[in-house]
Order: C-alpha cells, then structure tokens, then sequence
C-alpha cells in the first residue's frame, strides 16, 4: 500500500445563489493515492456531517468520466488539469503528502452557482433546444443504410458528439465563452447527411441562443481545448464559425 | 392481485401487429387535452417523452440529474443489438427473440421479448435519422459486431460510447419537444410518491432539489422510467445518483414488484481499492476476447502476490490456474458474464485472489501481445487501457490487468403487463425499471434496445388505449384530498430525516446495507444467509430512523437529505430482494441459490416448480409482503438446460 497523505484544502462555500461566498479551510487525513478526488471529498464530508458540519455541495454522478456532471476548478485548472480527465477520474497519486488544494466552481455568469461548487448549467440546455436536434418524428425514417455517410465524415462526427456538455471549456476560457460546446453540436449535425435540410438555422439560432445567455466571445486562446476532458479540437470553432458565415450568406443576411 | 399479462392471442410473430391495430386510439383533436407525466430522462424516459409530445400529449418530464442528457444510459459502452442481419450472417427476429429468452434463462415472458426483436430494427433507423454516429464501414454502411457470445454480428455501436450517443440523440429529440412547449421539463426534481385517485395512477408529488420546494403535479398518466436498483449493493457499475425511490414507492402504493432477486454481476470491473471506494467501474467485456482469466494454483504463491512480495510475472506458467479455459474448454474465457463471475468468487474464495483485499483476478493480455503486437492489442483496446491506468496507476500493456465481478444491471423491476402498464391502471413502467423482457438474466448489448423499445415503439402505442378509455376528463385537482394526503406524507418523511440528529451518516448505513447485501444475496446465495440478512436488515433499518444524522434544513439543496430518502428506501427494499431470493428454491440465470447447483457447481433451474414471475404485494410496514405468480408459458422456445462445457 502506498504512502497515506494529508492535504490542506480551501474550497469554496456558498450558501445559494445571493450569497456573496467565501473560501474554507480543511483538512484531509490519511488520503490514499488510490482515491479519486471526489472519493477525497466523499471522506471529507463524512467528517464534516459527523463534526455536525454540513458537506461540501458538490455535483457528481456516473464517476467514470462520461455524463458530464462533476465540475470543480482545481487548484486553478478546471477537472484539476489531467489531460482528458474529468475530476471524478482524477486520482489522488497525482498529489503529494502536505499539499494545500484549492477547490472553485465553475465560474461564469451563464452559471450561476446554486450552492458551494454546484452550479446551474442549464443554459446548455437551452441551447440545445433551439437547434441541437434533427427534426424526425419517430416512426417516419428511411432505413438506416439508405443513406450511406462516408466513414471519415462519421468518425470526423463522432469526434464533435463525444463532447459530454459538462462546462469545463466555460470555465476555463477567460471569457467564459461557450464556442466549443456549441461548436462541437454544430459541427456533428452539419457533418452527417440527416443534418443537412437545417443546417442554416440549426447554427444562426444556436449561436443567438449561445449570445443570449451570456456567455463571452471566442479570442482563440485554446484554453477550453487544454482542458477539455473529452480533447474536443479547437478546429470544430473554426468549423462552427464557417456554418454560421455559411448561414449568414445563404440565408441572405449579409 | 391482478397479474393479467393480457398477452394478445395468436400466433407469436403476429401479437404485436394485431394488437396495434387492437389498441384503441385517440382522436387527434383530442391529444392535446391529455397530461402525461414521464419521470425519468435515460433512453427510456427521454424517447417515450419525446415520442408522445410528437404524437401531440403534453409532457411534464422529470430527472434528478441536473439535465435530461446526464442519466445513465449514458454509460453504456458496448452496444445496441438489431435483428437487421445487415451482416448476411443468419440474423432474424425469431434469432434475436429466441437468443433473448435462452439467455433470460427461461424467465422472461416471451410475448414482450418477440416484441422487442420486432422493433429493435425500427431503432437503428430511428436513431440513424437522428444524426447518431455509429461506426461505419468504409462503403458508408453501418458496422455491427458480435458480442456477448451471440454467434451473428447484429451489435451497432459508436465507439466505447454507445449508451451516450443513443442518449443525446433521445435527448435532442427531447429537446425539441421542449423548445416546442410539448415538453415540460424539471431537472433537478425528484419524485418522493405517486399519487392514486380512485386506485388510478394520477400524478406526482416532487421536491425541487435546489429550492426544497415540494409541488404536486396531476395528469391523465404516469410513466415511470426510474431505472434500476443495483444501488441495493452501495457498491454497484451504477451512478451515485440511481435509485429504487420512485419505483419503491410506487410499490408501497400498491404496484407489484416483479423478480427483485434478479441482479447481474458483471465479471470485469476494476476491484474494490479500499474503504473509500464510492462506486465500481466497469470494462467491456469485450477484453476477455484476448485476456486470460488466471489465478496462482496455490494459496500460498497467491498471498505473497497480496502482500507484494511475488509479481504475476513472477509466476511459472506451470503454476497459473487458467481455471475457465480449464473448466469450460469450448468456450474458455467467453462464458457468460454469471458463470464468470462466480468462478472468479470461488477462486477468491479459495484464498487465490490477487489484490491487497484477496478480492481480484488476474485478466492477462501477454499471450495477445506475443501473437498480435502490442500495436493491435493498443487498437482494439487502446481506450479501456487508458482508463484502467488512469483509475489505477497499472500499466496492463506490461502487467495483467485484476478484475473482479460487480453488480451491473437489475433484471427485475415493477411488473407490467403487455401494454407496460403495472397492476396499478394508469402507472406505466418502462426501461430498466420493468421486469419483463431480460428474465433471470441479460444479453449484452440488449439494455439499450430495451430502453428505446420501450419508449420509442411501444409506450406511445399502449398507453393510447387507456388514455382513450379514461377519457380527457379525467384528471384530478392537485388540490384534491388524495393530493393533499400524498404530500403530507412526502412532507413527514423529510421531516422524520431531518429531526433524527443521530451519530451516523446516510453513507455509513447504505455502506453497511450493501455489505449485507453483497456477502449474502450477491453472487452467490444461500438460505441461511438469506435468512441472515432478513434479521439483520430490519435492525439495521430501526437504528437509521434511530440514529441517523442529516444535517441542514429542507428548505435549500441539501445533498444528505437526498442521500438519506434514497438509503431509507434500499433499507426496505433490500429485504425485499432477499425474500424474493429465499423463496426461490432454484437456480437461474443471475440468481445463484447454493443449494441448487449440479455435480460440476452450474446453475440448476427447476421449470417444474419455479417457471413464475414472482411478484410481490406491499402490505404495510414491516409487514410481511405476499408473493404472487405469474405463470410463464413458452410457446415457442423449448426450455433447456444451458451448457458451456
């Protein structure tokens, strides 16, 4: 068994969403490098509640890295900075013995915080609805293979889809911009043939709705592409950018 | 209690086809006066929320999770099974159907199965149409690949990510429907009771999780697409959030609960690393194509492995126990995922595991390696590598990788008749959380098919006949005195939570309750351990709402008070599982009674005396529920013994 390790934390608590908010200070004994950071959490709550303390509010649910839930900055690096990881698959043998770990929410104002690192993340959802859809009623498809997609378009397609909507591209961009979520929608439904009949206004009205909720614009830093736990590209905002000036032109605007 | 299937008459390829033209329909004029609920937003609850908006019902649909596309399908990672015989290789509906019932082990009921065979093809092109990713061929034709052992190629997937994909195309179908306004949506709302007027299933009652608010919601029908309960284990392949709660309380208020004995272990999940661990994570079983499953032959090379003083590769090979390929030399590493599991207990059992707890096996990949390069192992398995290091710091490509069984999947759920509509008129069950097409054991591959079946093809058929019988009249106020009661009730629970103020954490009782659980109604099980676990399981029970501690109020988002009503609800439903366990007298599938096994240690059914669906009647507090029968008849399939030798 490896070293046991004890660590400082100052994690962020926040009562709701009017609350102004402050860092705390805890302390986390006998941390084993097999834990996943949120597992660290997890054992740290307990002895909060059992201090008659109340946890650390914190979102997290698969814990395998694929729905998108968890969402902490850590020590300044959104999902902790691992390259392709979520802060659920972060595991604590990337720390060392006596360290002191920040722990933020994700911090725009498109996300509001609901309490210490939970935020509100529905304006992906919103976004979603405006346009991040093929519109077929069920039931009326053609068979699956009447219309062929060529194998690289496919794969070029499933690389945009994995994106697990999680917000860590917001959180990391000094802008709080969301591009590469909606880039990587965009990207996906414009890429295969079924996408092709909305094209234009799947991507003027996402963008609308993108701009609406607040979030900033893109300056190409490639932050969100760092820290994208999915290794999303920052090719599919140049993409993305293309279907709306394509969108712009086809549908008359300029 | 009445168990009526109402499976339709005639022959079995044509049930599905009569009984669509059978089932009643409402006026589309009419549609848009009815209210439905659907809580639950996987594969199940997002296509049968989508599906119905499309027909014209107004929707409410609620998810805890904090957006309808985060449920857990999304973890599915192997694939979707069609009968497209896109691959020329002997697919059929009656292949797909017939594979389903021998792998349910005789258990499920074949009316529902066949139909989903049917409709499975209709899934492919539902989800292709909706931009869906799936691996393609270099001709621009869909792939498929064999799995679990089936002997045709009719599995479709997108990479490792089959569950996600299939999701968030429900989900963007979904979503649609929401920017219409046919979708109501609530994220971050959790049902607490269902309420039933006149004995009909006629609404909801909700707490918002962030707010604490409690509300009341009625309609014309309520469609439950909660998922399963392998949570019952604390331990499990499942997200932190899955519970049994909106199942479980519909079964307080009269729903029977089908099979609740019927879990699946899956055989290659990452072992426990320690008292810390909050959830297993599951590998694709699709690694044992190439790894051996191996244990030292001794006890003693085996616990120096656990005390670190030997390395695998310290082991001759003449002292590697290959004890699948040993005991079942035709299908070797490929067994099932239940008799790979339970060999890899009994090897532990024995005192020849190989990890710290004496809880893990070794899947080796250096025969692969030698024969096919490590570049080709990398390709096949590149992304499962990557995430066994990154969750244990082991490079596998160098040394084996351990695994060891873990709670997957729960085959039993809410009964339901045909029309997925449970004994309760008007509560409707689909997904994960009905019993009916998986009997005593599920094929990989066949939990996605399931879901969209459910919710794309079928519920929005069925549920069109009771709605037109009931008439868009039929739904009550939420100021009712049923709606009233239901809430004061959901209201006691929370405060009883809330006004304990013991010792002990929610977390520490479902940890203690899942031991329980795992030790006695896991792999393998036994009456004296059932009946272990049905004493201990009440006590354990008295002293949560004796000592428990939740801190905080109810009037904002308090994640142990959400923990706490989950863990309340496993605390009786464990037991649950365990009667169930205990009655039958038989083994099957998933379900592994000791006592019942043959010369060799394999499953032994008793079609004689057990070829039911055991449903269970709540009957009040720590009371003892009564067991119901659903006689299964096979009209098609001829019952055997399954062998693997």
């Amino acid at each position: 068994m490896d070293k046991l390790m004890n660590l400082k934390l100052k994690v962020w608590r926040q009562d709701n969403a009017d609350d102004v908010g402050r860092f705390e200070e805890y302390e986390a004994h006998d941390i084993s490098p097999d834990m996943s950071f949120l597992e660290m959490l997890d054992v740290v709550n307990e002895g909060l509640i059992e201090s008659g303390k109340e946890p650390i509010a914190f979102d997290s649910d698969c814990r395998e890295g694929i729905c998108g839930t968890c969402s902490m900055v850590i020590n300044g690096a959104a999902h902790g900075g691992q390259k392709g990881t979520t802060a659920c698959q972060l595991h604590m043998r990337h720390f060392s013995d006596g360290m002191t770990i920040t722990v933020e929410p994700w911090r725009a104002t498109a996300f509001p915080v609901h309490r210490d690192l939970v935020v509100d993340r529905t304006a992906f959802d919103r976004i979603q609805q405006k346009g991040g859809f093929i519109s077929v009623r069920t039931g009326s498809v053609p068979d699956a293979n009447a219309i062929p997609v060529p194998k690289d378009q496919s794969d070029l397609a499933m690389d945009a889809a994995q994106c697990i909507g999680c917000g860590a591209c917001v959180a990391a961009c000094k802008n709080a911009s969301a591009m590469l979520f909606v880039a990587a929608k965009i990207s996906h439904l414009s890429l295969v043939p079924q996408g092709q009949p909305e094209r234009e206004r799947r991507a003027l009205a996402m963008v609308k709705q993108m701009d609406d909720e607040g979030f900033g614009n893109c300056t190409v830093t490639g932050s969100c592409e760092a820290v994208c736990p999915k290794e999303i590209s920052l090719d599919f905002i140049a993409r993305m950018n293309r279907e709306y000036g394509r969108a712009l032109i086809k549908k008359g605007t300029i | 209690m009445n168990l009526d299937a109402k499976i339709p008459s005639g022959p079995m390829a044509q049930k599905w086809d009569k009984h669509q033209f059978d089932l009643k329909l409402v006026n589309p004029a009419n549609k848009r006066k009815y209210e439905v609920i659907v809580v639950g937003s996987g594969l199940a609850g997002a296509s049968a929320a989508a599906t119905l908006a499309e027909l014209g019902y107004n929707v409410k649909c609620f998810c805890f999770q904090d957006s309808p596309r985060r449920a857990h399908s999304i973890a599915a990672q192997g694939g979707i099974n069609a009968a497209k015989n896109y691959q020329n290789d002997g697919d059929s509906v009656h292949r797909l159907f017939y594979d389903t019932v021998k792998g349910g082990d005789y258990r499920s009921r074949e009316a529902n199965v066949h139909r989903l065979a049917q409709v499975s093809v209709n899934i492919i092109d539902q989800c292709a149409a909706q931009g869906v990713p799936f691996a393609r061929e270099y001709g621009g034709l869909l792939a498929n690949r064999s799995f679990g052992g089936a002997q045709v190629s009719r599995t479709f997937y997108a990479r490792g990510q089959t569950g996600q994909q299939l999701l968030l195309g429900a989900y963007s179908s979904l979503s649609r429907q929401i920017g219409l306004g046919k979708v109501q949506m609530f994220p971050r709302t959790e049902m607490l009771d269902v309420v039933l007027v006149d004995g009909h299933a006629k609404g909801i009652v909700v707490r918002d999780m962030v707010s604490g608010e409690i509300s009341r919601h009625s309609a014309h029908a309520v469609v439950l697409a909660t998922g399963g309960y392998g949570n019952a284990f604390f331990l499990s392949t499942n997200a932190m959030g899955c519970n049994v709660t909106a199942a479980f309380r519909a079964y307080k208020r009269g729903a029977a609960f089908a099979n609740p004995c019927y879990t699946q272990i899956h055989p290659t999940c990452i072992p426990v690393s320690g008292e810390h661990q909050s959830k297993l994570t599951l590998m694709s079983e699709s690694l044992r194509n190439d790894g051996r499953v191996w244990v030292p032959k001794s006890q003693a090379v085996a616990e120096k492995i656990r005390k670190g003083e030997l390395k695998a590769s310290d082991v001759a090979e003449t002292d590697r126990d290959y004890y699948l390929e040993r005991k079942y030399p035709s299908f070797g590493n490929l067994v099932p995922r239940d008799v790979a599991s339970r060999n890899a207990k009994e090897a532990c059992d024995e005192g020849r595991g190989v990890v710290g707890s004496g809880l893990g096996v070794y899947l080796d990949f250096e025969d692969a390696i030698k024969r096919l390069g490590e570049g080709a192992v990398r390709e096949r398995y590149g992304n499962l590598f990557d995430m066994y290091e990154k969750i244990t710091g082991s490079n596998a490509y160098q040394n084996p990788m351990t695994i060891f069984p873990a709670v997957h999947y729960t085959m039993g759920g809410l009964w339901v008749d045909y029309n997925l509509m449970s004994n309760v008129p008007g509560l409707y069950v689909v997904g994960e959380a009905n019993f009916s097409d998986h009997g005593a054991n599920r094929l990989g591959a066949s939990a996605l098919m399931q879901g969209l079946a459910d919710g794309y093809f079928v519920l929005p058929y069925t549920i069109g006949q009771y709605l037109a019988e009931v008439g868009p009249d039929d739904r009550p106020d939420t100021n009712s005195a049923e709606f009233v009661g239901t809430e004061e009730t959901v209201r006691a629970q929370i405060d009883k939570l809330l006004s304990i103020k013991g010792k002990r954490t929610p977390t520490s009782f479902h940890r203690e309750l899942g031991q329980i659980m795992w030790d006695k109604c896991g792999m393998a099980r036994s009456k004296a351990g059932l009946e272990a676990a049905i004493k201990k399981i009440p006590e354990l029970r008295a002293e949560f709402w004796d000592n428990l501690n939740v801190p905080g109020e109810n009037g904002s988002l308090n994640q142990s008070l959400e923990q706490a009503g989950r863990v309340a609800d496993f605390l009786e439903f464990g037991e649950l599982m365990c009667r169930d366990a205990l009655q039958r007298e038989e083994s099957c599938g998933g379900h592994f009674r000791e006592e019942h096994q043959t010369p060799e240690g394999e499953a032994k059914r008793d079609d004689e005396n057990f070829s039911f669906v055991g449903a269970w009647e709540y009957k009040g507090e720590n009371q003892t529920p009564e067991l119901h029968k659903e006689n299964l008849v096979y009209e098609e399939v001829k019952m055997t013994q399954r062998s693997y030798k």
